[in-house]
């Protein structure tokens, strides 16, 4: 029986996702890559409002973790390929994991607190959404100089970049990453000798 | 929809409003974090779009994207040792709950 309920939310989900692709390419008249950019976008959307209202904390980070993957296919139909595995290896394989573990360490026997929202949470969504539309405002009022199609990023151009006028900013990244790692370690450290119970 | 820079910039404007609403809205430190990672991330396919918007940008895009990436995964290491470290003293996740300054 509860199979059927999973499977009937999955058959939802995959209509929401799949019905803004049709209707840019059917109706629209778009191109496949217009298709798969709503489609994303969509299903984008969609999960991080699943990440910010859901009750579970541990659907939350799996909501993010489609959300991060959702976002990859979009450097992918932007072009940057190698940022999008990058995005999957460093957000999906490293920092998801890290937040489950997180989750799992500080979960109360309890469950789920019963008020997942503060109580300024109807403020909170008025400026959230008055942020949102002053964006799209911005955005839809300035001129950027646009070019009117995508430019592809091969990726030995950008390597060359990155290891000759970037060296120094990624030398500069890689001593922060020590220091985080090492901060990170210092700090969740159970001190020993002080613990208070 | 795919070869315009509006889009994919509404799109990030989105994104980085759901997660301050998030951010302000939760109770629990860890969705807090999660909100501010959705946020990263939308200013990630912001600086993303205009690299494959503006020709004179080339491939830079990409590399201070990379960079923006590598930054976020150092913030995320150290906030969740400080949110580890808070509840082992404290035994709860919930921000409305440290108000140890406050009394």
């Amino acid at each position: 029986m509860r199979a059927w309920i999973y499977l009937l939310a999955a058959a939802i989900a995959g209509a929401i996702v799949t019905t803004p692709a049709l209707l840019v390419y059917v109706l629209g008249g778009g191109t496949v890559d217009d298709a798969l950019f709503a489609a994303l976008a969509t299903l984008m959307l969609v999960s991080a409002l699943a990440v910010v209202t859901m009750r579970d904390i541990i659907r939350c980070g799996l909501a993010m973790i489609v959300s991060f993957l959702a976002l990859a296919g979009i450097y992918v139909v932007a072009g940057a390929p190698l940022v999008a595995a990058a995005q999957v290896i460093v957000y999906i394989g490293a920092i998801s994991v890290l937040i489950l573990f997180a989750i799992m360490l500080t979960q109360s026997k309890a469950g789920p607190a019963s008020l997942v929202f503060q109580t300024q949470a109807a403020p909170a969504a008025i400026a959230a959404i008055v942020l949102a539309v002053l964006i799209g405002v911005g955005v839809s009022a300035t001129d950027w100089g646009a070019a009117s199609e995508r430019i592809r990023t091969l990726t030995e151009p950008l390597a060359r970049l990155l290891f000759d006028e970037y060296v120094l900013p990624f030398e500069v990244v890689s001593v922060l990453l020590l220091a985080a790692v090492i901060g990170g370690v210092f700090i969740a450290k159970r001190e020993t000798g002080t613990e208070p119970d | 929809m795919a070869d315009s820079l509006d889009a994919y910039l509404v799109l990030a404007g989105a994104l980085f409003a759901i997660g301050t609403f998030g951010f302000l809205a939760r109770r629990n430190a860890i969705s807090m974090l999660m909100s501010i990672e959705l946020m990263l991330n939308a200013v990630n396919l912001a600086i993303v779009a205009f690299g494959s918007f503006i020709a004179e940008l080339k491939a830079d895009g990409s590399v201070i994207a990379l960079m923006v990436m590598a930054v976020a995964a150092a913030e995320a290491t150290v906030g969740l040792a400080i949110v580890i470290a808070i509840y082992r003293n404290r035994k709860t996740p919930l921000v409305d709950e440290y108000d140890a300054m406050r009394r």
